[in-house]
């Protein structure tokens, strides 16, 4: 069952662009790709990047790419690859040590402190450790984004009660993360992180602590906000996780270079090839 | 509205209460150390302003006041002379009041001292120099002194004229000494107390890293995360400064009683006015608003450090 439309509370403008209606147009219609003119209409843009932790080796090395609007993604790699170093430098929590990114159309690296709020506000997080807030409940640690952009507790109620409902844990919208399983810990953390209907989500193993039949419906989540205009990255070693979005372009990182295998961080992305990842 | 939920009871707007953080982290000792503080300004700024009145009414009191003394040991010449002395000024403009103390009077007031024997030098007694209390319009300057005195010595050569001010200047100095300290004490209070809301919120942020560190990346402004510790220290100053008021209003108090038991004229002037209480009562509300500020700046300089 797909999740409803309006369980994803916000209803404004997701970045915009002249996107095609399918993340990405069939082979063969080249010429269509002359409407997304080039690089501008990425909502993600790294050039070169590079990343090390004090004065260790680099963790990340030249990693250049494109995420274009309404895609999904999966990010793949061994243990220690490097795919939390790629997302934290996604979802802003940590500056590249060389290397630029764009996000939004904007270059976050030399944006003032104080504008990266915004950014982080139209980004969706699920970290790998969850990162819920102890002593909040589950509902209030999914009303969180809402509470932080300033809706009002009337207003926030049904989403986040939907949500809760849509995640499974309507029984147990009261209970503290200490006491909730890891699985349902995860959903609490995936649900806060698609509330406030983010125009990139970066999941983190999002589904490693889940039961299969859990991960697919978490799944079909990522990819109800995907189709309301959410670009998804979503990070496993789980291969099988890849074959069930069917639309997911993937990137792969090996010791901290990005590998392409499908074409699809390429512009423009070879989309043909992606059968055979 | 739709119909109250279980879930929406107690649930916390954004930052609108102390449930956002670990609670009673920041909560601890602060009260106390705010009450403690709060107190000892108040002790302080009593003692001050009450100080301050002291010397303003005895100032003001003995402004234009000369003390004239006839020193002559034949009473009829001291006699002649405290009269002629005595008109000579009630002819003056400049002189508001003249009034001869009386000899009995004087005698009360050196009888302590000197005993029944000072009474009467016709009976072999100490002579005892005839006392004239006078009070010019204006206060007392050496200029004036000096003209009054050329001018009376023509009159009443053995008289001596003393302006009350310079007696009581020692008094002054050491009114104003204390003060100073007074006012140097409220200044240590109130950066010790700064100093303790600085560390407290140190250890608070220290407590909150991982739940400051979410908020941040979800996109909470610095803002924002400052708020929720702001309400908290203002809860707490607001809790402390009342008991720390009440404290120190009881200790001035007591205080206050035993002075006036003394009867003494001089601290009898060192009542407060309404201006004073008004002064006192303030004393908690900037006590928090420093404590307010002080969180905030040590909240904000730590989430800078973050990216
Ligand atoms: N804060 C840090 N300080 C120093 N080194 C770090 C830090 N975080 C990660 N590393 C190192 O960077 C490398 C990549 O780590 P990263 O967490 O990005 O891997 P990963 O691909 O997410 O692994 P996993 O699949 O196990 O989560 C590892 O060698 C790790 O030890
Ligand atoms: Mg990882």
């Amino acid at each position: 069952m797909a999740p409803p439309r309006d369980l994803f509370h916000k209803r404004r403008p997701i970045f915009t662009c002249s996107r095609p209606a399918a993340p990405f147009p069939p082979p063969g219609e080249g010429p269509s790709w002359g409407r997304m003119s080039g690089p501008e209409s990425s909502i993600v843009q790294f050039a070169n990047v590079g990343l090390r932790y004090g004065t260790d080796r680099e963790v990340l090395s030249d990693v250049s790419f494109t995420l274009y609007p309404g895609s999904f993604y999966f990010l793949t790699g061994a243990s220690g690859a490097g795919k939390t170093s790629l997302l934290k430098l996604l979802y802003l929590a940590q500056r590249p040590s060389r290397g630029i990114i764009s996000m939004f159309g904007e270059d976050v690296i030399t944006a003032e402190r104080r504008a990266l709020p915004e950014f982080r506000r139209r980004i969706g997080v699920v970290f790998q450790d969850f990162r819920l807030v102890p002593h909040l409940s589950a509902y209030d640690n999914v009303a969180l984004p809402l509470r932080i952009s300033g809706m009002s507790e009337g207003k926030l109620e049904k989403p986040v009660t939907d949500m809760l409902e849509w995640v499974g844990l309507s029984h147990r919208v009261d209970a503290r993360p200490e006491t909730l399983s890891g699985g349902e810990q995860q959903r609490v953390a995936i649900a806060r992180a698609v509330i406030a209907r983010p125009e990139i989500l970066v999941a983190d193993e999002p589904t490693g602590n889940v039961d299969p039949e859990m991960a697919v419906k978490l799944l079909r989540l990522f990819e109800a906000l995907n189709r309301l205009g959410t670009t998804v990255v979503v990070a496993t070693h789980d291969v099988h996780l890849l074959r069930k979005v069917p639309d997911s372009l993937i990137m792969r990182l090996d010791k901290g270079r990005l590998s392409d295998p499908t074409g699809a961080l390429r512009y423009p992305p070879r989309r043909e090839q992606r059968a055979e990842a | 509205m739709s119909a109250p939920s279980p879930i929406r009871k107690g649930a916390p707007r954004f930052g609108d209460s102390a449930r956002m953080m670990q609670h009673g982290r920041i909560a601890g000792p602060m009260p106390w150390v705010i009450a403690i503080m709060i107190a000892l300004t108040v002790m302080a700024a009593t003692a001050g302003l009450a100080l301050a009145n002291v010397a303003g009414g005895a100032r003001a009191e003995i402004a234009g006041g000369l003390t004239v003394q006839v020193v002559e040991a034949a009473p009829l010449e001291r006699n002649r002379q405290a009269e002629r002395a005595l008109s000579w000024f009630a002819n003056r403009e400049d002189v508001a009041s003249v009034r001869r103390v009386p000899d009995d009077e004087l005698a009360a007031l050196i009888e302590p001292w000197l005993g029944e024997l000072g009474t009467g030098a016709e009976d072999g007694g100490v002579p005892v120099p005839a006392l004239i209390d006078v009070r010019l319009s204006g206060p007392v300057t050496a200029a004036r002194l000096e003209q009054m005195r050329q001018g009376l010595a023509r009159q009443a050569p053995a008289a001596r004229i003393d302006a009350q001010a310079s007696w009581l200047a020692p008094v002054f100095d050491a009114i104003r000494s204390l003060q100073l300290l007074a006012v140097g004490l409220i200044v240590l209070l109130a950066a010790t107390s700064a100093a303790a809301v600085w560390l407290s919120a140190r250890s608070a942020l220290g407590a909150n890293r991982e739940t400051i560190e979410t908020i941040h990346h979800l996109g909470g402004t610095d803002g924002q995360i400052a708020a929720i510790f702001q309400r908290q220290i203002a809860f707490d100053a607001a809790l402390g400064g009342a008991a720390g008021l009440l404290l120190g209003l009881a200790a001035v108090f007591v205080l206050g009683q035993q002075f006036a038991d003394l009867g003494s004229g001089l601290v009898a002037g060192g009542g407060l006015g309404a201006a004073d209480w008004v002064l006192v009562g303030a004393i908690p509300l900037v006590g928090m608003v420093l404590a307010v500020i002080t969180a905030r700046y040590t909240v904000i300089s730590a989430l800078r450090r973050m990216l």
